[in-house]
């Protein structure tokens, strides 16, 4: 079962990764987009570990939502409203509980992808976070690290795509052969539940 | 490349805390980064907030004043400001007949004024929202996120401010606002690339002796790269870009609008030539307007801007606005 800890280890480990991959973030930002998605997202996971520091919430869902409403707080751009809302929903999927199984979040996680799906309007396919999500959520039934390894994929599998949402999208045919700066990050998000899970 | 700054991390803030000082007439909210007319709010006046990623001055604080926007709200560089800014923004400017959301079409800005559209009206604010979407530089609006909001925007923020300084009611001054993007569409071209504080290096690569064609105002490269055309034939491209898209049958108010790093003497001299393009097309120019106003940092470049306007349109263009980006007539 997966506490509150765990939780919050997992946004720790995100934070951390984010921090390290900032520069290749933005490099890829800066191909196909606006040269900011590193450091947009470096503060936004700051202030997500300051916040869990602060306020130290005791389940996995609270952690989340926590999390999310951070994200939304002090992102900006795209990457805040979606990424938060990915971790609000899936926070709030996982209710009240003080711990919860891999398959309940595997579930929740499911549901916090809808949302995005949803916020954003992009499919498989469009080029965006969604690539690395969506095959992840289907992977998480086999374990973190088949999760992990199947959203590092999806992020490779951008490269030849034509992006059909976001900034990228302006590029037309000339977004092709650039990975996708979200996926890729997403890819991080994914990969630091592996570490969290493996760090236990 | 050098800039005039202290660290990347504090660029607006730090541009915040100078503008406060030049602008008395500006409440400076530096640490929740709005900035909001000093006599707002203006009882039974409409209220306009809009807002956007920093790096584009004087849009938007700069329009900041009587006869245009009651509130901007700065995101960091070219990132879209949080929905707490839009909703404190919304909630220093009401007067009660409601706050128009002026929103340039970019998914960041869309989503985040969506979530403050909520947050307001679960304060009993009544809200309105216009998206400026006028760049024909993006064309297959099914397969992206639609066309980019650029010049358009000066037009619908002075022309919506004018109605709600008239104290024309919210869902009026909000149709006159479509109106004025629906009217409205432009073309940016590109001759060097953008560096961003936080970069600090070029955005994308452009050699010497080429350009970028259909460029936005994030440093984001355009959709065509081209051998250096001259100021002629630059604009002969551009207006036909926008006419192509505008069918104009009225007179139009004219941007021409530098992208930050291109001196006047070049701007004057570029709308010399759109003039003689939408001279030799036939349209009828009503006002011109020519500097530095929507920006894209160091960006050297231009856009132009068309709007066709009807009388009462003219008549909200002409009318006072006293902002430090734009004034006359008061």
């Amino acid at each position: 079962m997966l506490d509150a800890d765990f939780f919050r280890r997992w946004m720790a480990a995100t934070a951390a990764s984010v921090d390290r991959e900032a520069e290749r973030l933005t490099a890829l930002d800066s191909a196909i987009g606006d040269a900011d998605h590193g450091s947009n997202l470096q503060r936004g996971f700051a202030a997500v570990a300051a916040a869990l520091e602060k306020e130290s919430p005791d389940t996995p869902g609270g952690v989340l939502a926590l999390a999310g409403r951070q994200l939304i707080s002090t992102v900006g751009g795209a990457s805040g409203p979606l990424y938060g809302t990915l971790l609000r929903r899936t926070g709030k999927a996982l209710g009240d509980a003080a711990e919860v199984s891999e398959a309940q979040l595997a579930e929740a996680l499911g549901t916090g992808v809808e949302a995005v799906r949803t916020l954003g309007g992009a499919s498989p396919g469009d080029k965006t976070m969604i690539d690395a999500l969506v095959p992840a959520v289907e992977a998480l039934g086999e374990g973190f690290g088949a999760a992990r390894s199947a959203a590092e994929a999806g992020a490779e599998a951008t490269v030849p795509l034509q992006a059909r949402k976001g900034r990228a999208s302006y590029l037309g045919e000339r977004s092709i052969g650039h990975q996708d700066p979200g996926a890729t990050s997403s890819a991080l998000l994914i990969a630091a539940l592996d570490e969290a899970a493996s760090g236990s | 490349m050098r800039m005039l700054i202290n660290v990347p991390e504090t660029v607006v803030a730090d541009a915040l805390r100078g503008m406060a000082a030049a602008h008395p007439d500006l409440a400076v909210d530096v640490e929740n980064r709005v900035v909001v007319r000093r006599d707002a709010p203006v009882a039974g006046q409409v209220a306009l907030v809009s807002g956007g990623g920093s790096g584009h001055e004087p849009l938007h604080g700069g329009f900041v004043g009587p006869g245009m926007l009651s509130a901007a709200c700065p995101g960091e560089v070219f990132t879209s400001p949080v929905p707490d800014q839009m909703a404190r923004a919304a909630a220093a400017v009401d007067s009660g007949a409601g706050v128009l959301f002026i929103v340039k079409n970019y998914t960041g800005d869309v989503l985040n004024f969506d979530m403050a559209a909520e947050l307001a009206e679960d304060e009993g604010i009544q809200v309105a929202k216009v998206l400026v979407n006028d760049d024909v530089a993006v064309t297959d609006s099914l397969y992206t996120a639609g066309r980019r909001g650029t010049g358009a925007t000066l037009f619908v923020e002075k022309i919506a401010g004018a109605a709600a300084a008239e104290g024309q009611p919210l869902e009026r001054v909000e149709s006159i606002a479509r109106q004025v993007n629906a009217n409205s569409r432009s073309f940016g071209v590109a001759l060097s690339a953008v560096t961003t504080p936080a970069k600090g290096s070029p955005t994308f690569d452009l050699p010497s002796g080429e350009l970028e064609l259909g460029i936005g105002i994030h440093g984001e490269p355009g959709r065509e790269r081209r051998a250096m055309m001259t100021s002629g034939e630059i604009a002969d491209f551009a207006v036909n870009a926008v006419l192509e898209d505008l069918p104009v049958r009225n007179p139009v108010l004219v941007l021409v609008n530098g992208m930050g790093a291109t001196p006047l003497l070049e701007l004057y001299g570029f709308n010399a030539e759109v003039q003689r393009v939408l001279g030799e097309r036939g349209v009828t120019v009503a006002r011109t307007l020519v500097g530095n106003y929507v920006t894209s940092l160091d960006m050297a470049g231009a856009s132009v801007t068309l709007c066709q306007v009807d009388e009462e349109l003219l008549r909200l263009w002409d009318a006072p606005v006293k902002t430090p980006g734009l004034r006359w007539g008061m």
